[in-house]
């Protein structure tokens, strides 16, 4: 366990939370992130990388990675912190009036200010709709493989076709004792020499390969030992196996935030529209997860809402200082910060 | 046009859609549990639908696009569309789609 003294706590690395460590750090306000994901940009990286943006102002076209690298570097001079690969899972009010940000790796980050810039909320990983699978997680249904150690000699289900499913089928194919990757079509959404390989194993009869989708799940007390596959010349058949690995990517939950004892509206944040406040004094929502009368989900209105919130931070943070506002393009003082004067 | 849509309880609706607009921004705008998480861009697989009766052949088949996101959606059937992907437009006045399961 790491406990960490800090300004403001952001929950989420998307550009909105990239962008808030750039209006703190013009306030001398020093900020730790926390998301999920490993590495920053949020929706932008994870779901549309190489998609073009068109109305980011003064950018005309910018690529959801390309404006993630951009705000990453424009925030360089603020030396932010990031904790990657962590779920936000709980926040909790200290003695003194701070408080305490806890992820599920246990990191602690006590600060006076929270600022939650989660999006749509944690990016967790598709669950099939097969009835009673919830019954199989952690024990022989996986959704990533952490250790490869413990599926060898396994009788292993994959299924999907994106890189994951492929990179998997590939690395866990010499120490499985049977590996059979499962999918509705003869085709993949992943790197061709990913599939040149899965198809080179195949023939070799390394791994089994089946066009086909997974209809139900048998075993007792966690412990898979068949599925039932089925498809539209075989129709439905027995399948055996004792571990089955869904890869169908991720979708976004709100997850721990909703027992966070906000004022939640269809699980977003009511804020007001002069601080970006919840109704809890401390703890801030902007970008996509907050709601206030004509609330739009866009990126830039998410700037905006990161820049108002900075004010208030501040003087949540430094009760007894004056907040001087000033011009990046004027101040010296701003620009010594920024490291060009 | 008309949209007839079926949610994940079974109830259908009877939803007015809009020449031009996407079926995915029709059924979201009416209460539909649509994800559409990525917002119509064809990068989430989550505006998932099955096109029902005789209404598949009367689409314009998936772009390469479409076809490759449907690979991270759940419960892939052959009549599965991504509602983000069907414009609306009279000659799909009266579309039968079913809402995929989560």
């Amino acid at each position: 366990m790491s406990r960490i003294e800090t300004d403001v706590a952001i929950i989420g690395a998307g550009p909105i939370g990239l962008f808030a460590v750039f209006e703190l750090g013009l306030l001398d306000l020093k900020a730790h992130l926390v998301d999920i994901l490993d590495r920053p940009g949020g929706q932008c990286t994870e779901l549309y990388p190489e998609k073009p943006i068109y109305d980011i102002p003064g950018l005309p076209i910018v690529t959801g990675q390309e404006l993630t690298d951009k705000l990453m570097e424009q925030i360089k001079p603020f030396s932010p912190i990031f904790h990657f690969n962590q779920m936000a899972s709980g926040l909790e009010k200290l003695a003194d009036g701070r408080w305490k940000l806890t992820t599920d790796a246990e990191t602690e980050i006590v600060a006076p200010v929270v600022v939650i810039a989660a999006g749509g909320g944690s990016f967790v990983p598709k669950r099939p709709p097969i009835a009673g699978i919830d019954a199989y997680e952690g024990k022989s249904v996986h959704y990533a493989v952490r250790k490869m150690e413990a599926f060898r000699g396994k009788n292993i289900l994959i299924a999907g076709g994106g890189d994951s499913a492929l990179d998997w089928t590939i690395n866990l194919a010499p120490i499985a004792n049977k590996l059979t990757l499962v999918h509705h079509r003869d085709g993949f959404r992943a790197a061709q020499h990913s599939v040149n390989q899965m198809r080179e194993l195949a023939a070799h009869g390394k791994i089994n390969f089946e066009i086909a989708s997974v209809k139900a799940l048998h075993g007792e007390n966690g412990q898979l030992n068949a599925v039932t596959l089925s498809n539209a010349e075989k129709k439905e058949w027995e399948h055996a196996c004792d571990t089955f690995i869904p890869f169908f990517g991720l979708t976004m939950k709100l997850g721990p935030i909703a027992e966070f004892g906000l004022n939640l509206t269809e699980n977003l944040i009511a804020v007001d529209t002069a601080k970006f406040q919840s109704t809890t004094p401390g703890i801030f929502a902007i970008g996509d997860i907050n709601t206030y009368p004509g609330k739009l989900k866009l990126i830039l209105s998410g700037f905006h809402e990161a820049a108002l919130m900075a004010q208030e931070a501040f003087h949540i943070c430094k009760p007894n200082e004056k907040l001087r506002f000033q011009y990046t393009t004027s101040s010296s003082n701003l620009q010594k910060k920024l490291g060009v004067a | 046009m008309k949209i007839v849509a079926t949610d994940r309880n079974g109830a259908e609706h009877i939803v007015e859609g809009r020449d031009g607009w996407s079926v995915m921004e029709i059924l979201r705008d009416a209460g539909l549990p649509i994800a559409a998480e990525c917002g119509g861009a064809c990068a989430c697989a989550t505006c998932h639908v099955y096109v029902t009766g005789d209404w598949l052949d009367k689409l314009p088949p998936k772009s390469d696009a479409e076809t490759d996101m449907l690979d991270m959606a759940l419960a892939v059937e052959p009549n599965s569309r991504l509602s983000c992907q069907i414009t609306c437009g009279p000659e799909l006045d009266g579309i039968t789609v079913t809402v995929a399961p989560e």
